[in-house]
């Protein structure tokens, strides 16, 4: 898993794709820095984090769309299968790929945080509680397009599925009332990434909004493996 | 080493495989010979574990490819018809990574892949980007691949592909040096290669097994032909004359001048008939000297179109 792992840090940084997902998302958390904090005069960081959940939504797709189709495309994946490595090892090992390159581009936050914290007084846990509530959304995210990646081998279908999972999570909280359907309307609400991650930009720490990242998380990395496994026998 | 048995892959309804079995021991280079879409690729991949077959197992050292695939895979090394390469990468950050997945040991590692570059012949390429490379060097590059971990078992899927002459033949010198004491399997279309590099020669024809054995057996498996062409020196009324009177009756074509008098024939007889001897001594009879003789050796093409010839027949009379 780690042979996989470290190739694909590197493969990010190979090409463009590792520098402008970092950059963007840099760019962005500096933006709205400048926007919330500074020029709102503000230390409480909440804007900030808020608004980077609809960033993270548009950015991780372009981040997991080359991992499983780019091997798929370019025949490496017979490599990796007939190398004595099990799928799970291989899918694990670019998951945690895309989230070391997540962490690193969401870590513009802990900068911000620590301009913050000399201006003014920080409260730290509040901060960590944002920034965990962003770790979870993001590798759950992360998660789900890597599911999606595993049945294309073209890096584009992959992203644009990726939009419209991201498009479907984003719209989830105003599809849910106009659904007269009580179950169905309450599995979407239950669904809804943004109301789970509201609670953490909230400074809310709950211990079923955690569970309920991870097992999402847990669920589509098993789902991958299945994908794989899957191809092998059609 | 290699134990394949029973072998079938549907693709849906298409059948690619059907009820394939062979196996392969030690210190012998295999080939597997067929047209394009015979079914040599989807065995190769069925074998290395890269697809699994509908039916059938696969045994290598004795490991269950299904069952087993850790160990089974750990000494397989592999090389598609695409070389599995990744164009961003160096060539040695490319061996490297392949060392890690087949778990060669640190301290080894350079050693390792010095010594493989050397053996393929990419030493001079190794800090070069792979998507710089020609093809020749790309498909090197993935054999090296292939030879990480020397593994005893190589499956390698018409590995001189792309190769100029004098590389051809290096990485065939390669395949037998390695055949000596590993197993190989190597599929080709190419049948002088096959005859060349194999010691056991396995024709997939449509997913069917249509023969099995050596290069020397499979010519055997076909019964002498009773086709000779032969270049006599006389006039060729007076071979006309000698060919009829042969006890057998014969058809006889002149296919034109080769040298001052000297006419080269086309001589069939009927089947199942040896007419060589007899041609021999009638043609000796007559003064006629032979200057030269063809038949009974067959080509390696002609063996192959005439496995799939017989087994259209079975197929038809079935």
């Amino acid at each position: 898993m780690t042979a996989i792992l470290d190739r694909e840090i590197r493969a990010y940084f190979q090409s463009p794709l590792g520098y402008i997902f970092v950059g963007v998302m840099f760019l962005f958390t500096g933006y709205f820095f400048f926007a919330y904090n500074l020029y709102g005069n503000t230390t409480d960081m909440r804007g900030i984090f808020s608004t980077l959940f609809a960033v993270v939504l548009f950015l991780i797709p372009i981040l997991t769309m080359r991992l499983l189709s780019e091997d798929r495309k370019l025949k490496t994946d017979q490599l990796l299968l007939t190398a004595p490595v099990s799928r799970t090892a291989i899918v694990l090992g670019k998951y945690f790929a895309a989230v070391c390159v997540f962490l690193l581009s969401i870590m513009s936050t802990m900068a911000v945080a620590v301009v913050i914290s000399h201006l003014s007084k920080t409260e730290w846990p509040v901060v960590f509680g944002h920034f965990i509530g962003l770790i979870l959304f993001g590798n759950t995210l992360i998660a789900i397009c890597l599911f999606l990646s595993s049945f294309t081998e073209s890096q584009v279908i992959a992203a644009i599925a990726g939009f419209a999972v991201s498009f479907f999570l984003m719209l989830i909280d105003t599809l849910a009332p106009v659904i007269n359907i009580k179950i169905i309307s309450r599995g979407l609400e239950g669904l809804s990434f943004q109301n789970r991650y509201t609670s953490f930009t909230l400074g809310i720490l709950n211990g079923a909004d955690i569970v309920f990242f991870l097992s999402i998380t847990v669920m589509f990395l098993c789902f991958t493996v299945a994908s794989m496994e899957k191809r092998r026998w059609s | 080493m290699i134990d394949v048995k029973n072998l079938t892959k549907h693709y849906g309804s298409k059948i690619a495989l059907d009820n394939v079995s062979f196996s392969a021991k030690e210190g012998q280079v295999l080939g597997l010979l067929g047209l394009n879409g015979a079914g040599k690729t989807t065995t190769m991949n069925i074998i290395t574990g890269y697809i699994g077959a509908t039916e059938g197992t696969v045994l290598i050292n004795g490991f269950d490819m299904i069952s087993e695939p850790a160990k089974a895979k750990a000494s397989v090394g592999y090389l598609p018809e695409q070389p599995p390469l990744y164009p961003d990468m160096k060539v040695k950050d490319y061996l490297d990574f392949a060392c890690k997945l087949k778990k060669v040991k640190e301290g080894d590692r350079e050693r390792h892949i010095n010594r493989i570059c050397e053996q393929t012949g990419i030493l001079n390429v190794c800090g070069r980007v792979i998507k710089n490379l020609s093809k020749g060097y790309r498909q090197r590059v993935g054999l090296a691949q292939a030879l990480i971990g020397d593994p005893k078992v190589l499956v390698l899927d018409e590995p001189t592909v792309g190769l100029d002459p004098s590389q051809i033949i290096e990485v065939r010198t390669l395949i037998r040096e390695l055949g000596k004491t590993g197993t190989i399997i190597v599929s080709s279309h190419i049948l002088s290669e096959i005859k060349e590099i194999c010691d056991r020669v396995v024709v997939l024809h449509q997913g069917r097994m249509i023969a099995d054995g050596t290069p020397g057996n499979l010519s055997g498996m076909i019964h002498a032909p009773n086709k000779v062409v032969t270049w006599v020196e006389g006039d060729p009324d007076l071979v006309n004359m000698a060919v009829s009177s042969l006890p057998m009756t014969c058809t006889i074509r002149e296919t034109g001048q080769k040298e001052k008098g000297i006419y080269e024939y086309e001589i069939k007889g009927p089947e199942n008939t040896d007419i060589r001897a007899a041609l021999f001594r009638a043609f000796a009879k007559a003064d006629l000297p032979m200057i030269a003789i063809k038949g009974g050796d067959i080509s390696m093409e002609d063996i192959f179109l005439r496995l799939i010839e017989d087994s259209n027949k079975e197929e038809e009379a079935k």
